[in-house]
């Protein structure tokens, strides 16, 4: 920042950049001004009055300009008649603030008398009760009796439900419009609106279902009484009775940091469980935010369906035997010559289990393979993101380039982040097959053909040949200070994935937006671990079908190839041992030979490298449910009875071996992990009326690994020329896979909360489509490939263009790339 | 001398005031602070409300609430929320009153039962069935089925907020 200001405050003096506001720059200096409608996250508006405060500016002759001075020769300060607030007044040279006067303290004792008139006494069954702004103010600041009449108090509804998942109740709400603002400005989902005036005011929603906003349950932390709260946590425990322990959240490549609050419980059988996801600062990752499918898709964790013993097939038959037993039986198995090993490991296993599993199979000169659908985690690991990129830095001159994704549902954090980018300046420039939600924000919008992805960003390359629709957008690449390109899997294969990403790659190199900050290449990743399981020497296989089936052992760990794709479960029928490490008993499970029971994330602990590649620790939650093991441990296990030396006893000392054998992660550490450092906006136990109840982070804040090119390494990009795409042809419905937040994977499932938020298990189809198949909204079809069938309904999508259909991954069928399917209409049901 | 024998003497010929434990039992002072009890309102619903500030207040830890969410259908006291789990280790317990003090809608009183012994320690710990009070004559008792919007707070409204 360039102008800085120096102003006293309670009389410390302050230098703070210039343009920042009065409550702020208290807060630099741990000076308490009491908000409640100011959030340092949103602009302020003014509305609760709460943080007045006495405001003297030096004084100046009007005539002269000349500064006027007291009698011993300093400034002559001159104060307002009356009390200003600090959220809406910006610091100026020379100014004196004086939060602690007669005059400022019976300000805020009126303003609080004044709010409690109408708000109810009802704390004791509150949820916000021990957290709660209004309260601490007011024993802090607020009068002890109040002079109002109790019988006037106004009595209004205290159960109206906005939607499933958050509840309004209308005598608390103080209309401070923290959440209209959040979701208006922040996420831009206006859902939510204030509705009449004065007392009378109460917030109602207009979207069907109610308060339809993947962000909704930010607007509980911020929420400065207990106006609104969420579903799942209601009445589940008082503040101060949980304890908290850190994580990292499973759901996407994003990896916010987030506190779970547990306690022990009469009601779960004395067990320790999780009451609530809350998010934890981190300014570079997710900053005070969670989306609600981190917040509310816990539920897994305490499901009913996890395995708790080790299965070994015996006669046909699963049987649950000894730990022991199945290890001995994979070790026999292994032990034998000449054995053709494969691992396939998903995405949401921690670093340490993809380091042991990997190991474990190069001894048996196996194959990683990595269950995904995505490629390019070689290339984001040198020419990524640059270290110490944060998008909260990003705005004028900067711009981000986000192609082949809808991050809106890919990654939602990232989404938000982006989007305030663009508001802050950053040119964007999002290209894609369909609309999504950022093309609202986006400078430049490119419509291309699904399967044109590659060629789309080619144009950017220097000295391509331009079309007359995309010059503006080439225009802004170029002239663009730093540039980030962020690349996602909407409509790809993992054919099109890789010769995207290699296109990407070559935009970035050759333009030479890498290795410097806020520069670089961003994957979404379809799962939290993605990068880290290629850091850790998984890649995907194009061919899969063909390697499972050649396997003599194969080992799937977090993933379900059988459940997801009936092509894969035929290839797996065809594999002579198969191991799986499993929460569930996944149709993989059921196919296994042997079967060990994991423990789940929040039950362990480890690292994740989210998609910044920053490498992320998250701690031991809830106690292990009795019977399982980390992946870790039972690979180790294994490969110590083989005479192979892994680390079995903790994450820390596999840790300390990926460090000394893989490249990217050498200044990896895992005590470095959990470093801290004073974060701003300041936030806290204390601080609960400033930012809302996100926790602090006071649990590590991770380490971003170096890509090679911020190391200064000579890359290796490997060939950036395409080969050929294999088009999908054939006569038929081509079916693009698209990600939807909430999908039916398997972790998402045991929550029951967003059922009726599940995204539609139906192909959309574009209007013209629907016209050529004569298909109507809402109709059962049946679809048919070489390799499955299904029925599905018809849903009808007239923004989507003309030869396109889309169907959401994980969510029923198995679409994991572009497959061309006939139609055959159903007999339609007679209507009942 | 004299007079000390004559005291002597006198109380002597007074009547023992003995009393015979346990056939006979002594009424307890008003302020005694016996075994806990969870109070009812006239009309068979319970007073407390799941808020565990008795449990935040207790100093030896003795007391353990989880709250639940009332439904009209199925309504155990005003308002939203009840008490689903109550308990109370008498072992712990050191009667004390500050459970009392903290109630907000006086749900939780010490009582005059004193005789509280137990074999075990699990005997000792008394759940939320075992400290209510019986209904009173007439009065249906928990859960109650309840006509919409009639109790919607928990905190009843105060008459007397001084009180």
């Amino acid at each position: 920042m360039a102008d800085k200001v120096t102003l006293t405050i309670d009389n410390q003096t302050v230098t703070v950049p210039a343009g920042m506001l009065v409550v702020d720059a208290a807060k630099v200096v741990n000076v308490d001004i009491p908000v409640f409608c100011y959030h340092p996250k949103m602009e302020p508006v003014g509305m609760c009055r709460m943080c007045l405060v006495e405001v003297g500016r030096p004084m100046r002759d009007r005539a002269t300009g000349e500064p006027i001075l007291n009698e011993d020769g300093t400034q002559k300060i001159g104060f307002s008649p009356k009390l200003e607030t600090a959220c809406t007044t910006p610091v100026s040279e020379g100014m004196v603030v004086v939060t602690d006067t007669q005059n400022a303290k019976e300000g805020r004792k009126a303003i609080l008398e004044f709010l409690l008139t109408s708000h109810p006494l009802d704390c004791p069954v509150c949820d916000k009760g021990g957290e709660c702004p209004l309260q601490n103010l007011t024993m802090e600041h607020g009068p002890g009796e109040s002079r109002f009449i109790f019988d006037e108090k106004k009595r209004l509804q205290k159960h109206v439900p906005l939607g499933e998942l958050i509840y309004l109740d209308r005598e608390r709400c103080i209309q401070c419009a923290r959440c209209v603002r959040f979701e208006h400005d922040i996420v831009d989902d206006p859902v939510i609106h204030f509705f009449h005036r004065g007392r009378s005011l109460e917030i109602q929603t207009n979207s069907e279902p109610g308060f339809d906003s993947i962000f909704s349950g930010n607007t509980t932390d911020i929420c400065p009484v207990g106006a609104l709260t969420t579903a799942d946590f209601r009445f589940g425990a008082r503040p101060w009775e949980m304890k908290k322990a850190p994580s990292i959240c499973t759901h996407c490549a994003v990896g916010c940091n987030m506190t779970y609050n547990i306690r022990r419980e009469a009601k779960s059988g004395g067990q320790t469980v999780i009451k609530r996801a809350m998010p934890r600062q981190n300014e570079q990752v997710n900053e005070i935010w969670l989306c609600d499918k981190g917040r509310l898709g816990y539920h897994f964790v305490e499901s009913e369906a996890r395995l708790s013993s080790p299965m070994v097939r015996k006669q046909g038959e699963l049987v649950p035997v000894s730990w022991e037993e199945a290890y001995q039986v994979v070790e026999d198995k292994l032990r034998q010559d000449q054995v053709r090993m494969v691992s396939l490991a998903g995405g949401r296993l921690s670093n340490e289990d993809l380091f042991n599993l990997a190991q474990l199979t190069r001894s048996k000169n196996g194959k990683n393979v990595l269950y995904s659908t995505m490629a390019g985690g070689d290339l984001t690991a040198q020419v990524g993101l640059g270290l110490g990129s944060n998008f909260s830095d990003m705005g004028a001159g900067d711009v981000i380039f986000v192609v082949a994704s809808d991050l809106h549902q890919e990654a939602p954090i990232w989404w938000m982040r982006v989007k305030q980018a663009a508001d802050r300046g950053a040119k964007l420039i999002v290209a894609n097959g369909r609309p999504t939600r950022l093309d609202k924000f986006a400078s430049h919008v490119i419509r291309y053909e699904y399967g044109q992805e590659a060629e789309t960003m080619d144009v950017f390359l220097p000295g391509a040949a331009v079309p007359e629709s995309m010059v503006d957008a080439v225009k802004t690449l170029t002239e663009a200070k730093n540039a980030v390109v962020i690349y996602g899997s909407d409509g790809l294969g993992l054919d099109e994935s890789l010769h995207l990403a290699k296109s990407c790659a070559k935009l970035v190199t050759d333009r030479g937006y890498y290795g410097k900050v806020n520069n670089g290449l961003l994957a979404v990743w379809d799962k939290a671990n993605t990068q880290g399981a290629w850091d850790m020497g998984f890649q995907p296989d194009r061919n899969l079908k063909a390697t499972l089936r050649e396997a003599d052992v194969a080992f799937i760990c977090a993933a379900d190839p059988a459940g997801d794709d009936p092509v894969l479960a035929k290839a797996l029928q065809e594999t002579d041992f198969v191991v799986v490490y499993e929460l569930f008993l996944t149709e993989t499970a059921k196919m296994a030979d042997v079967i060990f029971p994991v423990q789940a994330q929040p039950e362990r602990e480890g690292t994740f490298t989210n998609g910044e590649r920053r490498v992320q620790r998250f701690d031991v939650v809830v106690n292990a449910l009795p019977g399982t093991q980390p992946d870790y441990r039972i690979t180790a296990r294994i490969a110590r009875q083989l005479g192979l030396g892994l680390e079995e006893k903790s994450p820390v000392l596999v840790v300390r071996q990926i460090a000394q054998k893989v490249n990217n992660y050498k200044s990896i550490n895992f005590m470095d992990l959990a470093k801290v450092e004073e974060q701003w906006p300041k936030m806290g136990r204390e601080d609960l009326y400033y930012a809302g109840t996100s926790y602090e982070n006071m649990s590590g804040l991770g380490v971003q690994y170096p890509t090679a090119a911020d190391r200064g390494e000579e890359l290796s990009l490997g060939l950036l020329i395409k080969s050929e795409v294999q088009p999908t042809t054939g006569s038929g419905v081509r079916v693009l896979p698209v990600t939807a937040l909430y999908d039916r994977g398997r972790l998402l499932q045991p929550t029951n909360l967003l059922n009726h938020r599940l995204t539609k298990q139906a192909i959309c189809f574009s209007t013209a489509l629907a016209e050529k198949y004569e298909l109507t909204d809402g109709e059962l079809i049946r679809v048919s490939t070489p390799d499955w069938e299904a029925e599905v309904r018809v849903e009808v999508d007239s923004q989507l263009g003309d030869d396109v259909a889309i169907v959401a991954r994980s969510n029923g069928l198995p679409v994991w790339e572009p497959v061309v399917v006939q139609i055959q209409h159903l007999v339609t049901e007679p209507k009942a | 001398m004299l007079k000390g024998l004559f005291t002597t003497l006198k109380e002597a010929l007074q009547k023992p005031v003995t009393i015979q434990y346990p056939e006979v039992k002594r009424p307890v002072r008003t302020r005694f602070k016996g075994r806990h009890e969870l109070r009812r309102y006239d009309n068979g619903l319970e007073k407390c409300i799941g808020c565990a500030l008795c449990a935040a207040a207790c100093p030896s830890d003795a007391i353990f609430v989880e709250a639940s969410e009332n439904t009209d259908e199925e309504r155990y006291s005003p308002g939203e929320r009840y008490a689903s789990t109550y308990e109370i280790n008498m072992l712990r317990c050191i009667f004390c009153g500050y459970c009392e003090d903290a109630c907000p809608t006086e749900a939780i009183v010490l009582g005059d039962q004193y005789e509280l012994s137990y074999t075990d320690r699990e005997s000792s710990i008394y759940n939320r069935e075992m400290l209510l009070v019986p209904v009173k004559e007439g009065a249906e008792t928990t859960p109650q089925k309840t006509e919409p919007g009639k109790f919607t707070r928990s905190v009843p409204i105060m008459q007397d907020p001084t009180d």
